[in-house]
């Protein structure tokens, strides 16, 4: 299984958390599953992060904003195939707070460490098993050039 | 009357691997309780023990969360659509 990703598509999520810096951006991944478990993503959607309490280490997507994302990528044979946030000044790896608050099993969760402004690292992690029993699998990003 | 229910991507596989399901229904609750009628493995995913909605699911009656409506009591009609979306939220 891999998450699957245009350059452009990758650039444009590593340069939404630079743009941020030092609070953490975060949006969706629109694309398409494979029968395999695998991903393609054909889309990102950048999304304002509501946390204005912490914004510099919590991020929180507006579930307006997710209705209004599912209900298009749905009408146009699309999906919601996963989400991406930015670790400031931290490295790219889930967050025990990450793992409490990712509830959509089977998608990715990308996270992109931002040193000093910077874009640094970009790694991705699938959500698996039901509610009670979750946790991040390592994914691989295959990047399409 | 019929309605639309947008099934999210980690519900799919306790709703036959559907994305959207019709119910019939003239409120929000009987329209989620139709679908849980339907597909009863989604109940538990849905909602706690004590039947409330799961402080992480989010249900959107178009474009507005059914909290700041009338919660189940919220009325539909037939070209209304319901949403379901699980929070996403975390840092570092």
């Amino acid at each position: 299984m891999a998450l699957s990703i245009p350059r452009t598509l990758l650039e444009q999520l590593r340069q939404h958390g630079e743009e941020t810096y030092p609070h953490e951006c975060c949006g969706v991944l629109v694309g398409e599953f494979d029968p395999t478990g695998g991903k393609a993503v054909q889309a990102v959607v950048p999304c304002g992060n509501t946390r204005t309490d912490s914004p510099q280490n919590r991020y929180l997507i507006d579930p307006s904003e997710l209705v209004r994302i599912q209900r298009e990528a749905l009408l146009t044979g699309r999906d919601i195939v996963g989400f991406y946030h930015s670790h400031p000044d931290h490295p790219a790896q889930w967050s025990a707070t990450d793992l409490a608050e990712a509830h959509w099993t089977g998608c990715s969760y990308v996270i992109t460490s931002v040193e000093k402004g910077r874009a640094v690292l970009t790694n991705s992690f699938q959500l698996q098993d039901r509610e009670e029993a979750k946790h991040f699998k390592d994914e691989v990003v295959e990047v399409d050039n | 009357m019929p309605i639309k229910i947008l099934i999210p991507t980690p519900l799919r596989p306790y709703a036959g691997s559907k994305s959207i399901i019709e119910v019939n229904a003239q409120t929000v609750g009987e329209a989620l309780g139709d679908l849980v009628t339907r597909h009863p493995d989604l109940r538990k995913h849905l909602f706690s023990e004590d039947g409330k909605l799961r402080s992480f699911v989010n249900v959107y009656l178009n474009d507005e969360d059914i909290r700041y409506l009338s919660k189940d009591a919220t009325p539909v009609k037939e070209t209304d659509t319901i949403s379901i979306v699980p929070s996403v939220a975390g840092g570092r």
